[in-house]
């Protein structure tokens, strides 16, 4: 197989008034056409990762790789145009918050048309058209009413798999989806994930699923990469996500309460078992 | 005794009536949970309680005495509620201090230094944290405050608007060991809004489901542990929740 992605030693550095913070530490890693989360809790440095392949992270921020090549291209060498031509045609990025990544003045059916008319020419009829099925699609029950909605609204919910059509509505190589459903709820976030691997299956695209909740990662993924403090503390398939060693990712899976719980009191990560490791 | 009791309850945004006749009775004590999806009304029955959404009829009575319209200080003091997004529902622009003390000013409490030692120190922040700014404090440390803003008027019910879904997992433990803690010192009684049965189950004595603005069912979180919900969409709703804890 060969890989879509290849990472080594990539950095994140950012500048602050008491000398550079690594908020990224020499990660690598690779990915073929396949599921690989990032797991880890906020500042991990899970999201910083996501970003720095899309080269999103705008001065003061640095990014530094030994090597970040995507199918052949090696981004870090990619002028800022360039990359605008391979952001959303090649590599995609579904945000966190549909309230603060969509355009308020725009309806939902012109932004995602807008999404595949940045890197194709299209009849204007087509467009509708494939904007009104890739709502469908996003099980949006009346796209052509939907369509004509500003994002206020739309609830979240809806929201989020309005940018999950914009994101895949230009059919990306891959797709990084940063947390993609921690703004909606359990029976809705099955749907959407459904939705992002049924299309990932169908179309072999490469799929980076950042999350902080290890069980949906689990069950959404092939590869799982745990992140700590910008480090990766251990890699494993998800099928053996519960058989993982380092204290740190077993603390966060002891944390999750259960449907059938019986503990009187979750355990706590203690942050000092591996913080001088 | 009953802490929160709900008849008939209907409430509208404009035309659109969001609820449909629900009602609840809450034991003093008890802890609470309503589950559904999103656009069920569980949250809009929340506000319907604490005076945000005044459009509605039927009756809403806490410990006892029945709540009206308007704003209503005695019943601030009986009733308050935590929201879900800490990073939204503290003043960015009020220290700690300042929002812990506003509740105490509206309502002519003196002793103002104490108390916020006292609350602050319940929920576990530390004194330095006391003239910081929200943008200061971590995910979970904002909703350490925003429940110490809850309690400050040492009221008996606690609405609980998803508290823990904007955090961590790990931070997410934290939260819900304190809400059970404060639970147990303080006798509070819990309504809480969620749509993660997990934490149903280990914060919570019954729930309700709701959908579409109706109660469907109400259980106990026994029957939820052991798998046992009558209705047909309340399984459907556990077992989405089982496929994904596994």
């Amino acid at each position: 197989m060969t890989n879509l992605l290849e990472v080594e030693n990539l950095r994140v550095t950012f500048p602050t008034p008491r000398g550079d913070l690594d908020v990224v530490r020499g990660i690598s890693f690779t990915l073929g056409r396949e599921r690989l989360g990032i797991v880890g809790e906020s500042g991990s440095g899970k999201s910083m990762t996501g970003r720095s392949i899309l080269q999103l992270i705008r001065a003061p921020g640095r990014v530094t790789a030994d090597k970040l090549v995507f199918d052949g291209i090696d981004l870090l060498k990619q002028s800022e145009r360039q990359m605008r031509a391979i952001r959303g045609a090649r590599i995609s990025m579904v945000m966190q918050d549909p309230k603060f990544s969509l355009n308020p003045v725009m309806t939902i059916g012109e932004q995602i048309a807008e999404a595949l008319l940045t890197h194709q020419k299209l009849p204007r009829r087509e467009v509708n058209a494939r904007m009104l099925a890739m709502l469908e699609s996003v099980r949006i029950a009346d796209p052509e009413r939907v369509a004509k909605l500003y994002p206020h609204e739309v609830s979240g919910g809806m929201g989020q798999r309005v940018m999950i059509a914009m994101m895949l509505i230009p059919e990306p190589d891959l797709l990084i989806a940063d947390e993609p459903t921690s703004a909606l709820d359990v029976s809705v976030q099955a749907q959407v994930l459904d939705i992002i691997d049924e299309l990932v299956k169908r179309k072999g695209m490469g799929l980076i699923f950042i999350s902080h909740d290890l069980n949906l990662v689990s069950s959404y993924c092939d590869r799982i990469l745990v992140m700590n403090t910008g480090e990766v503390v251990e890699e494993c398939k998800a099928g053996e996500l519960m058989a993982a060693k380092h204290p740190y990712t077993r603390g966060l899976i002891a944390s999750i309460p259960r449907l059938d719980e019986t503990r009187d009191e979750l355990p706590v990560l203690d942050r000092s078992a591996w913080a001088k490791s | 005794m009953t802490a929160l009791s709900l008849k008939n309850l209907d409430i509208s945004y404009g035309d659109v009536q969001i609820t449909h006749d629900v009602n609840l009775d809450i034991a003093d004590g008890e802890s609470f949970a309503l589950v559904g999806e999103s656009g069920s009304g569980k949250s809009t029955v929340l506000k319907a309680i604490a005076g945000l959404a005044p459009e509605w009829s039927g009756e809403i009575t806490v410990l006892g005495s029945p709540r009206g319209h308007g704003i209503d200080r005695a019943f601030s003091r009986q009733c308050q509620m935590v929201f879900q997004d800490p990073y939204g529902s503290l003043h960015p622009r009020k220290t700690v201090d300042a929002t812990l003390g506003e509740a105490l000013t509206i309502h002519g409490i003196g002793d103002r230094n104490a108390r916020i030692e006292e609350v602050m120190t319940s929920v576990g922040l530390d004194r330095k944290f006391r003239f910081r700014f929200p943008h200061q404090l971590s995910g979970g440390q904002r909703q350490r405050v925003a429940i110490a803003r809850a309690l400050m008027l040492k009221p008996k019910v606690l609405l609980l608007d998803e508290p823990t879904s904007a955090l961590d997992v790990s931070v997410q433990a934290e939260i819900l060991n304190l809400l059970k803690r404060l639970r147990r010192e303080q006798n509070l009684t819990f309504l809480m809004v969620t749509h993660n049965l997990a934490v149903v189950s280990f914060l919570c004595d019954r729930l309700a489901v709701m959908r579409q603005g109706r109660i469907v069912e109400v259980a106990d979180v026994a029957d939820l542990k052991r798998g046992d919900l009558k209705e047909a969409y309340s399984r459907e709703l556990m077992q989405i929740s089982a496929a994904h804890a596994n």
